[in-house]
């Protein structure tokens, strides 16, 4: 497998071949490129990129040609379901949505692993980054983007107690972006501090070396503290200390890319706040890049709610700037994400980069008044944080004191931060000064390297590392004969060799199906109900996800998950002839030839006229534009009446439009349309169409129609479709 | 440690900085806090940094992690695990895999002190 086919799966049973082979097709972070002032379909854009060659557009795209602009920025999709081998197939649609950041998280407890873990194990929460995880999920990147035509960046984490070494791995892989902050390690994951910046100046200089792109951890603050805006001024420090660190070590401010989330969320008067904290970070970080990460801290069960505080977030990063676009899916607050909710979330990002495109060139920011006061305040209480920093003693000290993730707004303070002690925590204890001696005969070393002058670079003893000969990488696939990739999709081979359908959300053949149900009832009551209804749908574990009172008497909306254990074989499955369309002027010319005379209208008690019209007039595309002559009698029309115009004006055909579905009233127009036709003995020689955007082909022929026609039908199908059942009955 | 917001006391002596110069504060006071870890950095190793030294000379994740291990237990890690290494083979004249094996054993673990001159018994 070389190239990837739109209509063929991707085979990730060859992707897990020849990987100890495998090596990258290049290093470091890939931006999009920009095309100001583009013009697609006559539409001029400000901030987009360059097209991709296959994609899949927003759904109302179809109005305008099936375009597809790419925002300008990066956007972001986090993949990680434990299954990197069902992942794979995420990435592929993630990709052809406009996804060129693939972030994969980690299984739970890696940051504690004292070393690298080899081969496929399944993970927690997240994947176990191994070296045949990434060259597998590399390789696969590697066709998708030869697919839709863009680079696309993949991504995981240097932190933990292996920073360093997974920083080589990263570099050796040609893994693209990773998050690197010492500061993440000590307050979140407890790895003692000392350790955790000693590792990470090794980590950083590493993945500069590779031109990678780093992200911070600053936003976990927000995340973790009480009230998320009061931690702004500790944010701006956070991101400081860590821009700061990485620059001494030597990373370019350019690579270095801060993780900021807008902090509030309605009820709250949210721009209000985030707003001046977006504008202040931006004044105070110029030349760095602005990875804008969505909030989700708020985000429960509803995933409406999920969206709309997304899409605002979107418009903190148009009214201010972004260079990587990060998603979250709508479902986070209620599981890992399933695969649907992954595009969702980057259609979102898409959806609303694209509707503010040009935005500042209309609206600006009133940097004067209420907003740069708050501006001007949050940089001065981020200055007064790290000079009490500085007056107890420096970083460690402050730590110690619990500085970080008070929920107080600094210089508040609630006595409620995170404290570390210096002498405490994960891998305590574990630093050793270098020696005068000490020497590190490899590349890209960060600190103290006693080279001996023999040498004129350091892996020259060695002829060459790693960084310098790709060739040497140690590569290991398996060590756990039972937990591996091979073995999980061994237990799945029967639905992909016998190409059985089940559903899916995250892994293949998980059986799970989301069902959204009304009950008239109050929320407990109706939870109950609800699980008693999904195993009577013979789902298996319901479980409700969601839960939404319309009004404590009258109603709850509640979403169940379960598992269905039934699949489908397409060899069983009979499907419905695809109807195939004509071209245009072989309609043109059958009708042409054959004059063709109809009559249409919208019937029964019912007023609506525009779809019909649109079928029928010139203007749109309609039948009148292919030749055909066509008699329309109006709105609300009698069925009789139109069967006798058809008779009068001896016409082939029928056209009836209906719209209201009240008591099935469409289905018993239609059946009766048919009846009165036989009645009346003209039903053999004329085609009786009904239309409508309830109505489906299999609605109206099992009513008595020959064909219906339903949402989104154009002229030229309901022409087609005449031309050729007129060829097919021999009809004069 | 609990406190009320005394933002409008202790920022007396921000009020009259310009815009710039108050970033600038902003990224001295940032650089202040973190060159004493920088300095810290330079001068320390640890068995990760020494395990990424191993991986780079194309030693497995799995050997690298033993390696450190016994360089630990010699007491050698200061002089860096992969000195240690290329010393053992340059000293036997042997591949640096075959160097690593050696190490491993009571032998080679002497040898390695000896040379040295340090570590721990």
């Amino acid at each position: 497998m070389d190239k990837l086919i739109k209509n063929e799966k991707i085979n990730v049973t060859e992707i897990l071949e020849g990987l100890a082979d495998y090596r990258p097709r290049r290093k470091g972070w890939t931006w999009r490129t920009k095309v100001p002032h583009q013009v697609i379909n006559s539409l001029t854009y400000q901030q987009t990129s360059q097209n991709l060659t296959q994609s899949i557009p927003l759904p109302a795209a179809k109005h305008f040609g099936g375009i597809d602009p790419q925002p300008d920025c990066v956007i972001t999709t986090e993949i990680a379901s434990g299954r990197f081998e069902d992942d794979i197939r995420r990435m592929r649609m993630a990709a052809w949505h406009g996804a060129d950041h693939i972030m994969v998280i980690r299984t739970a407890g890696q940051s504690h692993y004292d070393g690298l873990i080899e081969g496929t194990p399944e993970g927690v929460g997240g994947v176990p980054i191994t070296r045949k995880q990434i060259r597998a999920s590399r390789k696969a990147l590697d066709l998708i983007e030869d697919e839709v035509g863009r680079p696309i960046n993949l991504h995981s984490y240097v932190s933990g107690v292996a920073g360093p070494e997974i920083a080589v791995l990263f570099v050796e892989e040609g893994v693209n972006g990773a998050h690197q902050d010492p500061q993440y390690n000590v307050l979140y994951r407890n790895v003692n501090m000392y350790r955790s910046f000693v590792d990470a100046a090794v980590a950083k200089k590493l993945m500069a070396s590779a031109g990678m792109a780093q992200i911070d951890g600053a936003h976990n603050a927000n995340a973790t503290a009480r009230e998320g805006y009061k931690v702004m001024p500790e944010l701006l420090v956070q991101h400081a200390l860590n821009s700061s660190y990485s620059r001494l070590v030597g990373m370019d401010p350019g690579s270095i890319c801060l993780s900021t989330v807008p902090p509030c969320a309605a009820p709250v008067p949210a721009f209000q706040y985030d707003l001046p904290y977006a504008v202040a970070l931006r004044e105070l970080f110029k030349g760095y890049r602005m990875r804008a990460q969505m909030n989700t801290k708020y985000i429960e069960s509803d995933t409406r709610e999920a969206t709309v505080t997304h899409t605002l977030n979107l418009l903190i990063s148009r009214l201010t700037s972004v260079d990587i676009q990060s998603t979250i899916t709508p479902d986070e607050g209620r599981n890992v994400p399933w695969h649907y909710n992954n595009i969702s979330a980057v259609a979102t990002a898409k959806q609303a980069l694209l509707a503010l495109d040009g935005l500042l060139d209309m609206v600006e920011i009133k940097r004067e008044g209420v907003l740069g006061t708050r501006v001007r305040e949050l940089k001065e209480r981020a200055v007064l944080f790290m000079e009490e920093m500085l007056d107890v003693g420096g970083y460690f000290n402050a730590v110690e004191a619990g500085f970080f993730v008070d929920s107080g707004h600094y210089p508040e303070r609630n006595g409620d931060g995170i404290v570390r002690k210096s002498d405490r925590g994960v891998a305590a204890d574990t630093i050793v000064p270098r020696d005068t001696e000490y020497f590190a005969p490899v590349c890209v070393h960060f600190g103290y390297n006693n080279v001996p002058a023999e040498y004129t670079t350091a892996c020259q003893p060695t002829a060459g590392c790693t960084m310098c000969v790709s060739e040497k990488v140690a590569y290991i696939d398996e060590l756990d004969e039972w937990d591996n990739a091979n073995r999980r999709m061994s237990e799945t081979a029967a639905l992909r060799e016998q190409g059985l359908i089940k559903p899916e959300v995250e892994w293949a053949g998980d059986g799970i199906v989301n069902v959204q149900m009304f009950l008239p009832t109050e929320p407990r009551l109706a939870h109950f109900s609800a699980l008693e209804l999904a195993r009577q749908m013979n789902l298996v574990d319901p479980q409700v996800i969601h839960k939404q009172v319309m009004q404590q008497a009258e109603g709850t909306f509640l979403e169940v998950k379960g598992k269905l254990e039934a699949f489908v074989d397409p060899k069983t499955l009979r499907l419905p002839e695809e109807e195939i369309v004509l071209s245009a002027d072989e309609v043109r010319a059958d009708v042409h030839a054959n004059p063709l005379r109809i009559v249409a209208a919208t019937v029964g008690q019912d007023e609506h006229s525009v779809g019909l019209r649109e079928i029928i007039d010139i203007k749109h595309g309609g039948l009148e534009g292919y030749g055909v002559e066509c008699h329309y009698l109006g709105t609300s029309v009698p069925i009789d009446k139109v069967v006798d115009a058809a008779i009068e004006l001896d016409a082939r055909a029928i056209l009836i439009s209906t719209i209201i579905t009240h008591a099935d009233i469409h289905r018993i127009n239609m059946r009766r349309l048919h009846d009165l036709c036989v009645e009346k003995g003209v039903r053999e020689k004329l085609m009786i169409l009904g239309g409508g955007t309830q109505v489906t082909n299999e609605i109206a022929v099992e009513c008595g129609l020959d064909a219906g026609f339903g949402r989104g039908t154009k002229g030229i199908h309901v022409t087609s479709f005449m031309v050729k059942n007129r060829r097919e009955r021999g009809l004069k | 440690m609990q406190r009320s917001d005394d933002f409008a006391t202790r920022r007396q002596h921000l009020t009259g900085l310009s815009e710039a110069e108050l970033e600038q504060r902003f990224w001295l006071l940032a650089d202040k806090i973190m060159q004493p870890l920088v300095d810290l950095a330079e001068k320390h190793t640890s068995p990760s940094i020494e395990r990424s030294v191993l991986l780079r000379l194309g030693i497995s994740s799995v050997e690298a992690g033993s390696l450190v291990k016994r360089v630990m237990e010699l007491g050698l890690l200061g002089k860096g695990a992969g000195h240690v290494l290329i010393a053992m083979a340059k000293l036997n004249n042997c591949t640096i895999n075959v160097a690593a094996e050696k190490i491993m054993t009571p032998e080679g673990g002497e040898q390695m002190l000896q040379h040295f001159k340090g570590g721990k018994r």
